[in-house]
């Protein structure tokens, strides 16, 4: 190494080359994206996310769930089994309820996606459902409540006046292993304004 | 082997054209993935079971989707989402037998993305397999689900070779009993397979649960006019009504001739490595009413020539329940 060189001096010329690196990198991928074969997706996507649009690298392989907690600090969608088997990470795409831990981020370019955390007016007023949740002391540990409030919300805008058998269909693909279904039920049909 | 619980890296086609997909799925071969609602793809991915180096999402082509009425039944687009088949009028009308069956799939959220295709096409759920071990299903020498102390409660008692394992599908056993035909495109053309032949057994290849070859693309599912608003009977028995798939499901069409059954279809899932049709069943039956004298005297046919393992005796009578439920009237 050239003694002249200061250590401050060097550090910043790593710094330098690196970042020439990285440019670099990225106009190669940049290029492989240029032909990249028909059908092939870019990384740099827009998504609709609780109304607004949201700007975010996704890899190819990238699931919902993670680009919402990781990547957007949606940390509302919860991450239970990640394989589609407990409903934690449920979310609304096109107002349909999805397990986001199983859908790719690529797939809802073109469709809107609603979290627990769209939920709530700009006043801070909680959605009709939440607010019954409470009352009815539906959760007990709170993990599995954020996917059940979103199927709940689901199937009250699809079903304003849902029987208690429609409810228990709607929520059945979330899972709940404090036991608290019978609960959330009540929270339902009292979000619903129906006696429970 | 390790569980990981991110996707690992893979590539991501999204074609909008069936000409397209076709082209990718030819030259990419083994090393592509067909993708419909994932709900089968991921779990394989983030096991590191299966590696693929791409996938092909196929919901993006039109060509895929939509149920139609045609001349001859009904034409269902392979990528058309299980809901959609649960909620169409005329399905539900003319062949309930399938939207009862797609209605008792997985659960809610994966009915909304799951595909009929991809409900048809997926793999087996022996453990052993699907942990990634080298089972004659993987391509190896052994099967690990059988033998003296293998946990084999939910695999074959019928129609087993080296792998026991059985088929998943709910909606298959359905297609079946509806004489149902596939409709597969390669880049060369099509082929029209019958439901029997679309799904193969380990004695037929034992790596594939369907007839597709590698690089093809199932398209569309045909349901002939022939059982259309005919006596239908579906009943699926799983550890759990909810994402548990079937210890034993029944699927039953029957022509009725007055009171009498001139003509029927019974097909029995999750008992052999495909939909089981129980051909001297439906020979017994024909010229029977549906009355409980029948339904005993038909029943124990159900499990005729099945071969229990160690841990799977409960499915005999319970095939034979079924039929008798499915006669009772």
């Amino acid at each position: 190494m050239n003694p002249q060189l200061s250590r401050r001096r060097f550090i910043k010329a790593v710094i330098a080359s690196s970042v020439a690196a990285a440019s670099t990198s990225g106009i190669n991928q940049a290029a492989a994206q240029g032909n990249r074969p028909r059908g092939s997706v870019e990384r740099l996507i827009s998504i609709n996310i609780n109304g607004q649009t949201r700007r975010v690298d996704v890899a190819p392989q990238e699931t919902l769930a993670y680009t919402l907690r990781y990547k957007l600090g949606l940390t509302g969608t919860k991450i239970g089994c990640n394989r589609g088997e407990c409903g934690a990470c449920t979310v609304l795409i096109n107002g349909v309820t999805n397990y986001s831990c199983s859908t790719l981020t690529h797939s809802v370019r073109t469709r809107t996606v609603r979290t627990v955390e769209g939920l709530q007016a700009p006043d801070g007023t909680l959605h009709p459902v939440q607010q019954a949740f409470i009352d009815e002391l539906s959760p007990q540990c709170g993990f599995c409540t954020p996917g059940q409030v979103m199927s709940a919300v689901a199937l009250l805008e699809e079903t304003p006046q849902p029987t208690r058998e429609e409810a228990r269909q709607a929520l059945s693909g979330n899972l709940c292993r404090c036991g608290a279904y019978d609960h959330y039920l009540n929270g339902v049909m009292r979000a619903s304004g129906q006696n429970s | 082997m390790a569980s990981f619980d991110v996707m690992p890296e893979v590539q991501l086609f999204q074609p909008a054209e069936l000409d397209d997909a076709l082209k990718l799925a030819d030259e990419l071969g083994s090393d592509g993935w067909l993708l419909g609602g994932g709900q089968d793809t991921y779990g394989w991915l983030k096991d590191r079971a299966k590696q693929p180096r791409a996938m092909i999402d196929l919901n993006g082509i039109e060509a895929l989707q939509g149920i139609r009425k045609t001349d001859d039944g009904m034409e269902i687009g392979a990528a058309t989402i299980l809901r959609d088949i649960i909620r169409n009028e005329d399905i539900n009308r003319d062949y309930s037998l399938l939207s009862q069956a797609a209605s008792r799939v997985a659960s809610p959220q994966i009915r909304n993305v799951g595909t009929l295709g991809g409900n048809l096409s997926q793999d087996t759920r022996c453990w052993y397999y699907r942990r990634g071990l080298d089972c004659y299903r993987a391509g190896g020498n052994i099967c690990y689900a059988d033998g003296p102390q293998s946990m084999n409660r939910e695999h074959a008692v019928i129609g087993a070779s080296r792998c026991v394992a059985v088929s998943p599908s709910d909606t298959a056993t359905a297609l079946l009993a509806l004489d149902a035909t596939m409709v597969a495109e390669n880049t060369e053309g099509q082929r029209v397979l019958a439901a029997e032949d679309f799904f193969v057994g380990p004695n037929t290849h034992i790596t594939q649960m369907t007839a597709l070859k590698p690089g093809e693309i199932l398209s569309a599912i045909r349901i002939p006019k022939k059982w259309a608003s005919q006596r239908f009977y579906w009943e699926k028995v799983a550890d759990r009504d909810v994402w548990d798939f079937a210890l034993v499901s029944i699927a039953v069409s029957m022509a009725m001739d007055g009171n009498k059954i001139a003509d029927s279809r019974f097909v029995c899932g999750g008992v052999a490595c495909t939909p089981h049709r129980l051909t001297n069943v439906e020979q017994a039956v024909r010229g029977r009413t549906l009355s409980n004298e029948s339904a005993d005297a038909v029943a124990p046919l159900a499990s005729e020539g099945c071969k229990p393992l160690n841990y799977n005796h409960f499915k005999l009578p319970l095939m034979e329940n079924l039929v008798r439920r499915a006669m009772r009237g």
